[in-house]
């Protein structure tokens, strides 16, 4: 093991305490692994919920938890994921990336970057610990619907001061991230040539800076309502609970784009890598996930259609929801043309990429069904959108993240990561996630509420598959863990450009990444660049 | 400019977006009554008019507009609640007169109030109420029964496709005003 003179010698300053190491860091790479690790316990977590639901839903009737405990359950599953699996997981990999990517010495404000992680486990423990507290978690969902969510326990004032705080440091986050976007490129780094992934979170952030601060408001709302005796929400005062829906969904919209843009450059800077080819149409993706980002704001009440509103506000957010479906067309599309005659490998960033591509359009499709007005009111609040939400958030964003961790990993540890365990992990959870998702189409279909621990005999045996896919997927992301653990402590040694096909900044920098990088701006070459050459 | 500089212009930049974003969420409150009365016509207060504005409609005899009464409790309010009548059929302009009952199940004095809503929502703002027990709280002590009356008047104006509409009421707990109820209760009975 290199001793303290030799990490001298590779100009490698790290902080020798523990402490002064996590801490206090302010080192990207760092704030990039905390969030990382962090997203992965929240993933844990939220999964062992998870596996709570499917094991009371495993057989019809009442077995293993009570009713109320059941819908903290989902309530909580929802939180846990959202806010501490998903969210930090994107900001994990937009600090260890995009001043890689970008050739910049670290992020723009890194003091700012250790706060915005630090706040995180506050969070969580402010949420958590209602577990363990008189009245338990809080059982409204994660939507907070009033009058429900204000009926419930102190509970609420927990979950929303949680929210506060999840909502302060994604909203520095993203400050950090666009302010670092901006002005820390290095020099011949223009904007559109920038890797997508770069690209997609620089849209991502200004989604957040624009959309948290209004769910932080309709919280504070329903804190003072439930606390204060106001009454913005509650019908008893004069209130409307129906505006909560408009102004709760006008954040959670674009949220969703929030959790599955970054995704799309993950799945932008795969594909070209692993077909040898550039990305087809790099413009036309930057303005794709541009229009994505300006429709998802005036789209918000297709979650809410059966509310009783006017015919033409139906007709309108229908048609406007479907329009997504075109800028999102040009996005698979341009996957798909990438790969045309390219020189493929299926190492397993490349198979999670795939799975990504196939089963998020599948995710898509069922969203535009149920973007169908008429529709929606057979398949409001059923296991269909259960099974839509859950093809684009698992197969999906968490796909798309552990793509980007099977991509990245050997630049952050120096070691590849065991080929073969990756792809049994790959087709382990590929084919448990659709055990577990695809039967819930039907259930819905078929007229089975979600949030319910009960349900009819006649669903018996789709749910016991479902649980049985759940079951399954669950141990393949322990397995996950594992592959993760092996890989960073021994393996392969890995190149600089890890992957045969990768072009772009990251790959020129050692694997491991030293602690400091680009402390001298990079000379750019467009050549070398995964989308130097704009003219194609 | 140095970096320091730009980085310092960015984040104020954003901050003024994070405050407006947070601004707008409060903003929502009003906007949404606005684009609900003023864009969709819909009447989200169930405000009334006075009697003698109701008196100026004149009666439309070769209209009738059939009136169902909806009335549903809110899980964290224990009372009854329903309408006399189902079903009524008046003419547009004619004042009607229709009751309803609850009844509190609790052994303890409980404060409610109603939220109308009329179906389908387009036709909301052609109803007008004079008299309504939704205009305020409703006291009802331990297990009292009570009749309530709604006095209403439809808007000859109505578009002449509306040929039935469903006035519901939803009773929801009103908890301060119980615990203020509550409170004066304790302070008034005199202490042994
Ligand atoms: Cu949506």
């Amino acid at each position: 093991m290199a001793t303290h003179s030799a990490t001298h010698d590779d100009h490698d300053h790290k902080p020798q305490g523990f402490l002064d190491r996590w801490l206090f860091t302010t080192n990207h790479k760092d704030i990039g692994t905390l969030y990382l690790v962090w997203s992965l316990i929240m993933f844990l977590v939220g999964g062992a919920m998870a596996m709570v639901i499917r094991a009371e839903l495993f057989q019809p009737g009442l077995q293993l938890v009570h009713p109320e405990f059941f819908n903290q359950m989902t309530t909580m599953h929802a939180l846990v994921m959202i806010f501490g699996a998903v969210m930090p997981a994107f900001v994990g990999l937009a600090n260890w990336m995009i001043p890689l990517q970008i050739g910049a010495p670290d992020m723009a404000l890194p003091r700012m970057n250790n706060w915005s992680f630090w706040l995180l486990p506050f969070a969580f423990f402010l949420l958590l610990v209602t577990l363990v507290l008189p009245g338990g978690a809080p059982q409204a969902g994660w939507t907070l619907y009033p009058p429900l969510s204000l009926q419930g326990g102190y509970s609420i004032a927990f979950t929303i001061f949680a929210i506060h705080l999840m909502g302060i440091s994604s909203i520095m986050g993203a400050i950090n991230i666009i302010a670092t976007i901006l002005n820390m490129r290095a020099p011949g780094m223009d904007l559109l040539k920038m890797p997508l992934f770069t690209w997609t979170w620089l849209i991502t952030a200004f989604l957040l800076i624009a959309v948290m601060p209004v769910l932080a408001g309709a919280v504070t709302m329903l804190l003072t309502d439930k606390f204060f005796g106001t009454s913005f929400f509650n019908a008893a005062g004069g209130g409307d609970p129906v505006l909560f829906q408009h102004v709760f969904w006008f954040f959670g919209h674009p949220e969703v784009y929030i959790m599955i843009l970054p995704a799309f450059g993950i799945i932008s800077e795969i594909i070209p890598t692993f077909s040898r080819k550039p990305l087809f149409g790099y413009q036309a993706m930057v303005y794709a996930t541009a229009s994505i980002a300006f429709l998802s704001f005036i789209v918000w009440a297709h979650h809410m259609f059966t509310v009783g509103m006017p015919v033409g506000a139906q007709l309108y957010f229908m048609y406007a929801t479907m329009l997504i479906a075109v800028p999102t067309g040009v996005k698979v599309f341009n996957w798909v043309a990438t790969m045309w005659r390219g020189s493929l490998t299926f190492e397993t960033p490349m198979l999670f990429a795939l799975g990504f591509v196939i089963m998020f359009t599948i995710g898509g499709f069922s969203g535009l069904m149920l973007a169908i007005v008429p529709a929606d009111y057979q398949y409001h609040d059923t296991y269909f959108v259960v099974a839509h939400f859950h093809y684009v958030l698992v197969t999906g964003a968490i796909f798309g993240i552990m793509a980007g961790v099977y991509y990245w990993l050997p630049k952050w540890t120096g070691f590849m990561y065991d080929e073969k365990l990756g792809k049994i992990h790959f087709w382990w959870s590929t084919i448990s996630v659709n055990v577990l998702f695809f039967p819930q189409h039907f259930l819905g279909l078929a007229g089975m509420p979600r949030r319910i621990p009960d349900y009819n005999v006649a669903f018996a045996e789709f749910n016991m598959i479902s649980s049985i896919g759940g079951f399954a997927f669950g141990l393949a992301q322990v397995f996950f863990v594992y592959v993760l653990w092996k890989a960073s402590r021994a393996g392969v040694k890995a190149t600089d450009q890890v992957w045969e096909g990768a072009k772009g900044l990251e790959w020129t920098v050692p694997s491991p990444a030293p602690h400091h990088t680009f402390q001298r701006p990079p000379v750019i070459d467009d050549s070398k660049l995964a989308h130097g050459d704009v003219t194609h | 400019m140095s970096r320091e500089a730009a980085n310092l212009l960015v984040v104020r930049r954003l901050l003024v977006v994070v405050a407006a974003a947070f601004f707008l969420g409060f903003a929502l409150v009003p906007l949404y009554e606005i684009a609900c009365e003023k864009v969709f016509g819909i009447k989200l207060d169930g405000a009334g008019v006075t009697a003698s504005e109701a008196r100026a409609m004149t009666v439309d005899p070769s209209r009738t507009i059939r009136v169902r009464f909806d009335a549903t409790v809110n899980s964290a309010l224990d009372w009854e609640f329903a309408p006399k009548h189902r079903v009524v059929e008046v003419h547009p302009g004619q004042l009607t007169q229709a009751w309803f009952t609850a009844t509190n199940r609790a052994s303890h004095p409980v404060v409610g109030n109603a939220v109308p809503s009329v179906a389908p929502n387009t036709a909301s703002i052609y109803f007008n109420k004079t008299e309504c027990f939704c205009f305020t709280e409703q006291l009802l002590a331990g297990g009292e029964t009570r009749d309530m009356p709604v006095v209403f008047v439809i808007d000859p104006a109505i578009p002449r496709e509306v040929r039935e509409l469903t006035l519901g009421y939803a009773f929801f707990l009103n908890d301060t005003a119980t615990r203020r109820v509550v409170a004066a209760d304790v302070a008034a009975t005199p202490r042994s």
